[in-house]
């Protein structure tokens, strides 16, 4: 099939960027997403243009680097992530236009590709259990209730991808520290910081200048992972809790 | 969670101020010694109208309080995100919850307008008179609906107010984390869409019939 590709292209984050415009013939609906990019990219090396510079890893729905905006829908119009999207979701002859995360708090490196460091240094405020290493603890050593284990691996399954922040109209990161949040606090081992660690990420949260949370929920909407939006109300109570524990 | 609570509180309040409105439909008496109820409750250990007084510093001081976070929230929303995407889509956010900020200034003009019709300045629109004269508190609102684009504007500022209602109840669900589960968050929008449906169906009941001649003084 034929595309028009309406791509973002900013050469570093000092400089202003603009959309350029490119037509792309013989794409494949067995390509992936990122696929495709790569051939748009051999074709510009060949003409001797700068490529697309773009982030992916594992390519295969698990690390959260890949994040575009691909019109208006983060990771595009499935439930999936970029590298996980294949071009059989696109027609013949459509005009697409691809974008960065858009969030203060995620600035542009390169054209498309921004730096979600962000997430790490709220993951570094209390995102883990604090634990002796040596020989590991034997598996039914701690038991954990079904229903709160099956919870937690639900919000354990965010990747870190950002795509919440990217489609939330206020550029809030709530989903993502909602499932952190949940998926610790869920569990007997993360009951010790359990008060530290909500008041903690919510003040490096806001800290970054990622915005106040309106449950709009279009950031469940836009997860790969779909992490309900009920985390953030579990955000919500334990940070309550923590502040009547006088956190 | 300050704006959950007062807007709670504005849920409360607009219920019961449903309920006297509704006493319009016993007719002028019923409707008037509601009023003159509402400003001797507590008496003699409060003076005249002294429990509407602290009603309304309660009222005042749950506005300032919502509208500094509704402020602050979108002053926060501004600076997370200065520069625009190209193209945008709405996959799962209703109509009510992207309109909070415009709806919520909307429905705060209407108060101060709704309070200069009916209690500071009291503006009778039919007669033209102001203050005391502009008649007892039934004949003022009888007065006032006669005149079809006061409805209107009534009429606009409920659908408003209905909006504003339908994702700020279950909003401030999820605010106070009382929605840690499937089921919990559709019992609140449920909650949310009927109560916004009752709130602004309710007050539209007397300006309506008013107009439509079926309540005169
Ligand atoms: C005076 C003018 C008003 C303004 C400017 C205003 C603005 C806002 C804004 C910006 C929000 C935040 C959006 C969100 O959380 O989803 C909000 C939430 C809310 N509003 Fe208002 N509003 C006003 C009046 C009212 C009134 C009269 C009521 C009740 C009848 C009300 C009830 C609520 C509720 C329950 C919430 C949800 C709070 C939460 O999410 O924690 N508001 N309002
Ligand atoms: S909550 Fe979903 S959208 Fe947000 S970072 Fe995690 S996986 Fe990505
Ligand atoms: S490249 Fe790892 S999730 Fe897409």
């Amino acid at each position: 099939m034929k595309l028009t590709l309406n791509i973002w292209r900013q050469a570093d984050s000092a400089s202003p960027g603009k959309i350029h415009n490119y037509e792309l013939d013989e794409v494949s609906e067995d390509m992936s997403f990122l696929e495709m990019l790569d051939v748009l990219n051999e074709e510009l090396n060949a003409k001797g243009e700068e490529p697309i510079a773009f982030d992916s890893d594992c390519r295969e729905g698990i690390c959260g680097m890949c994040g575009l905006m691909i019109n208006g829908e983060a990771h595009g119009p499935e439930v999936t992530t970029t590298c996980q999207l294949h071009m059989r979701s696109f027609k013949d002859g459509d005009s697409i236009t691809v974008e960065p995360w858009r969030a203060d708090a995620f600035p542009v490196v390169k054209d498309l590709v921004v730096d979600r460091g962000a997430l790490d240094r709220i993951i570094a405020q209390g995102g883990y259990i604090s634990v002796n290493t040596g020989a590991a603890p034997d598996a039914h050593a701690t038991p954990v209730p079904k229903d709160k284990a099956d919870r937690a691996f639900e919000a354990a399954a965010c990747i870190g991808c950002g795509a919440c922040v990217a489609a939330c109209p206020n550029g809030s990161a709530s989903l993502f520290l909602g499932a952190k949040i949940t998926h610790l606090g869920e569990l007997p081992q993360g009951q010790a910081e359990r008060d530290s660690r909500v008041v903690n990420m919510v003040g490096q949260h806001d800290h970054e200048g990622f915005g106040g949370c309106t449950n709009i929920g279009e950031c469940t909407a836009a997860c790969p992972k779909e992490i309900p939006l009920d985390v953030i109300s579990r955000l919500n109570w334990d940070l309550h809790a923590a502040l009547r524990h006088g956190k | 969670m300050l704006m959950a609570v007062s807007g709670v509180l504005f849920i409360g309040f607009v219920l019961a101020h449903m309920y006297g409105n509704l006493k319009a439909f016993g007719g002028h008496d019923s409707f008037n010694e509601y009023a003159y109820h509402l400003r001797v409750i507590g008496e003699p250990l409060l003076p005249h109208e002294g429990f509407l007084w602290l009603f309304r510093i309660g009222l005042l001081a749950a506005i300032i309080v919502h509208v500094g976070c509704a402020v602050a929230l979108w002053r926060r929303a501004g600076k997370a995100r200065t520069v625009k995407y190209v193209v945008t889509k709405n996959k799962a956010s209703s109509v009510s919850s992207r309109t909070m900020r415009w709806g919520g200034l909307t429905i705060l003009v209407f108060i101060i307008w709704h309070l200069l019709n009916f209690t500071i300045v009291k503006v009778n629109p039919n007669t033209g008179d102001t203050g005391s004269a502009a008649g007892d508190p039934y004949n003022l609102l009888v007065d006032t609906f006669d005149v079809w684009w006061m409805t209107v504007i009534y009429l606009v500022a409920l659908v408003a107010l209905g909006m504003h209602l339908h994702h700020g109840i279950w909003s401030s669900a999820q605010t106070l984390g009382l929605t840690n589960n499937d089921r919990a968050r559709r019992n609140a929008k449920a909650i949310g869409a009927i109560l916004a449906i009752v709130v602004a169906g309710g007050f539209s009941l007397v300006p309506i019939f008013v107009l439509a001649g079926v309540i005169t003084k």
